[in-house]
């Protein structure tokens, strides 16, 4: 998995670190991330509704925090799961812009193994850096 | 007095001989703060303003030896964080459940002068008003033994919980915002409550100044359907009983109308849902660019984002806060009608007459303009309180002429296993601005206590020990279980050492719905 779950996160919180060859695979793994701590079995989402997300800022970070809030504002706002199938970030105008389709469903607690409800993307870590590897992500989810 | 282990709370986990191992450790202190710590009462400690630089107060921890010695290291860090924001006023203070948040720590305290201070949305949590709701019956345990199970399914099924709930109200946007702007009121004006609800309710249901001229549409959106839902993480709906041995002030449970052996009642904590959620995302993110190119505050932790409160951002951040505690108000008032319906439908009288009646509603993650003495003098203050209770002391106004002379009840909910506490303000807690714990506080991570617990062994471990547990996420009951919170005998404890509330009953859980 390109993600693994942070040990030394804040107790009442679940936190993250991201990892991909490229910032878009880094992103993309991060949402994964997003999704797994609020469903338990990812593989039974069915791509039945699709969404796009553009979001930009002028730090990388903030890009993608508000990249992660999508899917929290969908889960919320139209109760619906979705999974990051594509997604491009690019640095245009001094901006960093992701572009992004989410595939998923309603959360249906009769298929879906619901786990936790996050509440936001927190400050709290934040970051997004280059490596030998490729790009890493640390994200802290308040849940 | 609570003892030190509730007899009734010894659970798997949490009153194992590794549980009790795992407490009495003391945490690294990789920060080196809290070696800066002095003991300067039997449950007071103080880190000077010299610790670190930006420091303009110092930081108090409320906290006996024993759990001072087992706060996350980051409780210090971030306690001395809070230190440094512009017009704290006498300290910055962490409650004895205290736990490492982001920003400022779960369990913080800070009062700021609102002409030259700041509004910190990191102070008051995203969660706005998360709270706890106590409701009496005049039911024993006995009258409910072997209904228990009846209610809790139906709880689960007729209050929503869970990731992507949805409220049974349909509302429009015109709707959404008169809850807003009425809280609890819009409710019991409604049809969905009694008038005396709002009485035993702080601020009465509804702060005055929420203005949702201020509240983002995509706030709006995510909130408008989720009045009356649980949600998950630490929220939950329990069914609860006041063994006479736990009965601590005897005068003060007959004032709150606990007065009958194994009497029943029913306590539950949720907050603002996705609406809260999203207000402080919204003002954290614009707060962010501000902060030191036009408010010229420069502080160690983005997550400690503010506004003077002065300011047109920081008034406007107060206007919307504010419709998320009436949000949050009138989302525990829904909830409130449901466990009225469903007792009356299982039973089969009606909610009237199984005396199904407030004791009392407590928010614990607010900022609120009040007044109170520093130095001699009555100033008016900007108390922020992040996963702290406002608990103010007898002959207070703002608490319900029943409740004057014995002070505000104060709800700490515990853990699943271990029960829950009702509490009263106390005279001696003016040094906290009034203020004491929210819950037993966390002890061990999320991450962790799903490595240790699994939910179905849970669920049998608790059926066993008598709590019939109703649960929409296994994994997060695994979350929750007893061992990864502190001993909330010990929080209770601690609150009454330091002066900050007195205990009044100790409530068992029997049936509990998690979210």
């Amino acid at each position: 998995m390109p993600y693994r779950l942070l040990d030394d996160a804040p107790t009442a919180d679940v936190g993250f670190v991201a990892s991909g060859d490229t910032l878009d695979a880094c992103f993309q793994a991060a949402a994964d991330a997003t999704l797994d701590v609020m469903l338990g079995n990812r593989d039974a989402l069915q791509p039945r509704e699709r969404r796009t997300i553009t979001v930009a800022s002028e730090s990388v970070d903030l890009a993608l925090l508000k990249f992660l809030e999508e899917l929290i504002f969908y889960k919320d706002a139209e109760s619906l799961f979705l999974r990051v199938t594509l997604v491009r970030v690019d640095q245009r105008d001094e901006q960093w812009c992701v572009d992004a389709v989410a595939e998923g469903e309603p959360v249906d607690p009769a298929r879906h193994l619901l786990a936790g409800d996050v509440k936001a993307v927190t400050l709290h870590r934040l970051g997004v850096r280059h490596t030998d590897a490729g790009w890493e992500a640390t994200v802290v989810l308040d849940i | 007095m609570p003892s030190a282990r509730g007899e009734q709370g010894a659970v798997a986990g949490a009153g194992s001989r590794e549980y009790a191992a795992r407490m009495a450790e003391p945490r690294p202190d990789r920060s080196g703060l809290r070696r800066l710590a002095v003991q300067v009462g039997p449950a007071l400690w103080e880190i000077p303003p010299t610790a670190k630089p930006g420091m303009r107060v110092p930081a108090r921890i409320f906290a006996t030896p024993a759990l001072f010695q087992q706060m996350d290291d980051g409780v210090f860090d971030q306690v001395t964080n809070v230190a440094m924001l512009p017009g704290i006023v006498t300290a910055a203070f962490c409650m004895p459940d205290g736990h490492w948040g982001y920003g400022f720590p779960i369990g913080g305290l800070a009062a700021m002068d609102p002409d030259t201070g700041v509004i910190s949305p990191g102070g008051i949590g995203f969660d706005i008003n998360c709270g706890m709701r106590l409701v009496r019956t005049n039911l024993t345990y006995a009258d409910i033994r072997d209904r228990v199970h009846d209610l809790i399914d139906a709880l689960y099924k007729r209050v929503p919980a869970g990731v992507g709930a949805r409220g049974f109200l349909k509302l429009s946007d015109r709707e959404f915002h008169a809850v807003a702007r009425h809280g609890a009121r819009w409710c019991v004006d409604h049809g969905y409550g009694w008038p005396e609800d709002l009485e035993c309710t702080e601020e009465r249901g509804a702060i005055a100044a929420a203005d949702p001229d201020h509240v983002s549409p995509r706030a709006m959106e995510r909130g408008r359907q989720q009045v009356g839902t649980l949600g998950s993480g630490n929220h939950y709906l329990e069914i609860q009983v006041v063994h006479p041995e736990n009965v601590y002030d005897r005068d003060a449970a007959a004032a709150m109308g606990l007065t009958i052996p194994e009497q029943v009642v029913i306590m539950f904590h949720c907050g603002s849902r996705g609406f809260g959620h999203q207000i402080a995302s919204d003002y954290i993110q614009s707060f962010l660019p501000l902060m030191e190119s036009k408010f010229h505050i420069r502080l160690p932790d983005r997550d400690l984002a503010c506004a003077p409160f002065t300011s047109k951002e920081g008034q406007a951040y107060f206007a919307a806060m504010q419709c998320a505690i009436n949000m949050s108000f009138a989302n525990r008032q829904m909830i409130l009608h449901r466990v009225r319906e469903v007792f009356s439908d299982v039973l089969g009288r009606s909610a009237r007459d199984l005396g199904l009646e407030m004791v009392y509603d407590v928010c614990h993650n607010t900022a609120k303009l009040e007044e109170h003495e520093v130095g001699g003098r009555r100033r008016r203050l900007l108390v922020h309180r992040k996963g702290a209770t406002r608990a103010f002391a007898p002959g207070m106004p703002d608490i319900p002429a029943a409740y004057r002379a014995i002070g505000q009840p104060v709800i700490i909910g515990g853990s699943m296993e271990t029960g829950s506490y009702l509490l009263r303000g106390v005279a001696t807690g003016r040094d906290a601005f009034f203020t004491t714990a929210h819950g037993s506080g966390r002890t061990m991570s999320r991450h962790a206590a799903k490595r240790q617990f699994h939910g179905k062994q849970l669920e049998k471990d608790l059926a066993l020990r008598g709590i019939y547990v109703r649960t929409v996420s296994y994994a997060g009951l695994a979350e929750e279980a007893g061992a990864a919170y502190k001993d909330i005998d010990a929080v209770v404890a601690a609150t009454a050492q330091a002066g900050l509330s007195q205990p009044v009953v100790r409530f068992v859980p029997v049936g509990n719905v998690k979210g």
